[in-house]
């Protein structure tokens, strides 16, 4: 029997918002995380991309040092906001063996992974830390989270690029239909904002250019659209069946009504142009909500500001949706907070949950040419949704042909 | 130059407390690291390692284990850096 699984938590560290609920504020007033970079390294290394949505709060200005100090900043970014959002729940008391993880991240403790070779190479072995490896680890943000809430269920990792933090939220409604845990932190981190990414998606032409104007650089859908902005940050929601959340008279933002993944097994970078396997995982996410794509009132997009990637998931969207694909309300809001890579997905299911609990789209800012191949309802302020009940879609897309959807309705 | 055992320790418990939080007053001659101060073997193999940068000295990974007290580690970085 299928169980209803809801949110009960919200928690975020972003590049417009040391909160889930500042992130969404920020969001609704249409501001951009996007700043140019003050590090020395922009101009030593001649950066051909000089900015970046950084998070706003840096997370070891929160914890406690001695904490901090173990973790890289991403394991810092998702302990902060996976604090905020069991905080949000109520802090709720549970049997930790029913207290689950499933998180994510697109490429792990980098920072650490790199500062330790600099180390290595310009002082020798010897100054390399001990608690290298255990902080580079790609299960390392899982693995904080789960000692801090003594989560003893379970504390699961997925890689799925930029579909990663969609496909954790996909995992945490299965393993909660499988009845592995109760409760679970479900939620992606990233703090990949580094010289060498910057130089590596710079070099495959991934990332916009706009050096002299960063707070408009993220346009998706626009016709001048060349390309995403990193982005840094953390997003982790407290998922539980209804039964457990009831029993406990926790709040409810909405139900996490159902997921899909599917792969494109097409090309290691470049999106399926048909749209095939991302219209096949949104087909599976509404089917595993017991709904149709006719149900859907809004859809939030994957849409980074790549002039591919836009478009071959309107042509996905035109799959499922047809021609009504013009009168949903879509929202992209990398436009205002860049692309978290493996915090991303996260990051949009909390922006999704509190649009269809507050019944507004949130704006999609920077577009002042719309794509006339992207003929999507879009706006630059926030869209009401009307009173009736919602159902959303959130996509997330990863290199690897990573598709991962979750839909959410109202409650 | 050499550090006295005073500047030593001062500094040790500079590095513990950079470490652990641990304040730098608990950090006592008589103190043991792992049953006083409750420092895991990572955290002092952290403090070993900034150790020997501070006061460049060499302490051995086999010579670690016989460091049990914050007084046994004062005196074995007092006297390496003298040797």
């Amino acid at each position: 029997m299928t169980k209803k699984i809801v949110i009960t938590g919200i928690g975020a560290s972003t590049p417009i918002g040391g909160t889930a609920r500042e992130s969404w504020e920020a969001l609704l007033a249409g501001e951009s995380g996007a700043r140019s970079l003050e590090h020395d390294w922009v101009q030593e290394l001649q950066l051909p991309v000089t900015f970046a949505a950084e998070a706003k709060v840096r997370p070891d200005s929160v914890l406690d040092r001695p904490v901090a100090k173990r973790l890289d900043p991403s394991s810092q970014l998702a302990l902060v906001a996976a604090k905020e959002a069991f905080a949000d729940a109520g802090s709720p008391e549970i049997d930790p063996e029913r207290l689950g993880v499933d998180f994510s991240t697109g490429i792990g403790g980098l920072w650490t992974l790199l500062d330790a070779w600099d180390t290595l190479r310009e002082r020798g072995p010897r100054r390399v830390l001990p608690m290298t490896v255990p902080m580079l680890m790609p299960n390392a943000p899982s693995a904080a989270i789960s000692m801090h809430f003594e989560a003893r269920a379970y504390a699961r990792t997925v890689a799925a690029a930029c579909a990663s933090s969609t496909e954790a939220l996909v995992n945490a409604y299965e393993h909660l239909q499988a009845g592995l845990a109760d409760v679970v932190l479900a939620g992606g981190s990233e703090s990949a904002i580094h010289p060498l990414t910057l130089a590596a998606f710079s070099s495959m032409q991934a990332l916009s250019r706009r050096n002299d104007d960063p707070a408009t650089a993220s346009r998706p859908y626009d016709v001048s659209r060349d390309g995403f902005v990193m982005g840094e940050g953390a997003a982790v929601l407290v998922v539980e069946t209804e039964e457990h959340a009831l029993a406990r008279g926790a709040k409810i933002y909405a139900e996490l009504a159902g997921g899909g993944v599917t792969a494109d097994s097409y090309h290691i970078t470049a999106p399926e142009p048909e749209g095939l396997g991302a219209s096949r995982a949104v087909h599976m996410a509404l089917e595993a909500a017991g709904a149709t794509p006719d149900e859907v009132t809004h859809i939030n997009a994957h849409a980074t500001s790549t002039p591919v990637g836009d478009v071959a998931e309107v042509r996905a969207l035109e799959r499922v949706f047809g021609e009504r694909v013009r009168e949903i309300p879509v929202s992209a809001t990398k436009a205002a907070h860049g692309h978290l890579l493996g915090g991303t997905g996260a990051l949009e299911a909390i922006f999704t949950a509190l649009a269809v609990q507050e019944r507004q789209a949130p704006p999609t800012i920077n577009v002042t040419e719309q794509d006339p191949d992207a003929p999507l309802r879009i706006s630059n302020a926030p869209m009401p949704l009307g009173d009736e009940p919602q159902l959303a879609v959130s996509n997330s897309f990863g290199f690897g042909g990573h598709n991962a959807v979750i839909a959410i309705r109202s409650v | 130059m050499a550090y006295t055992k005073d500047e030593v320790l001062a500094g040790l418990a500079d590095l513990v407390n950079d470490e652990t939080g641990i304040a730098t007053e608990n950090v006592q001659l008589e103190k043991s690291f792992t049953d006083d101060l409750d420092i895991d073997s990572i955290s002092m193999m952290t403090i070993v390692v900034n150790a020997e940068e501070k006061f460049d000295v060499k302490i051995p990974d086999d010579e670690v284990k016989n460091l049990k007290t914050v007084q046994d580690a004062v005196d074995y970085i007092t006297n390496a850096q003298a040797a």
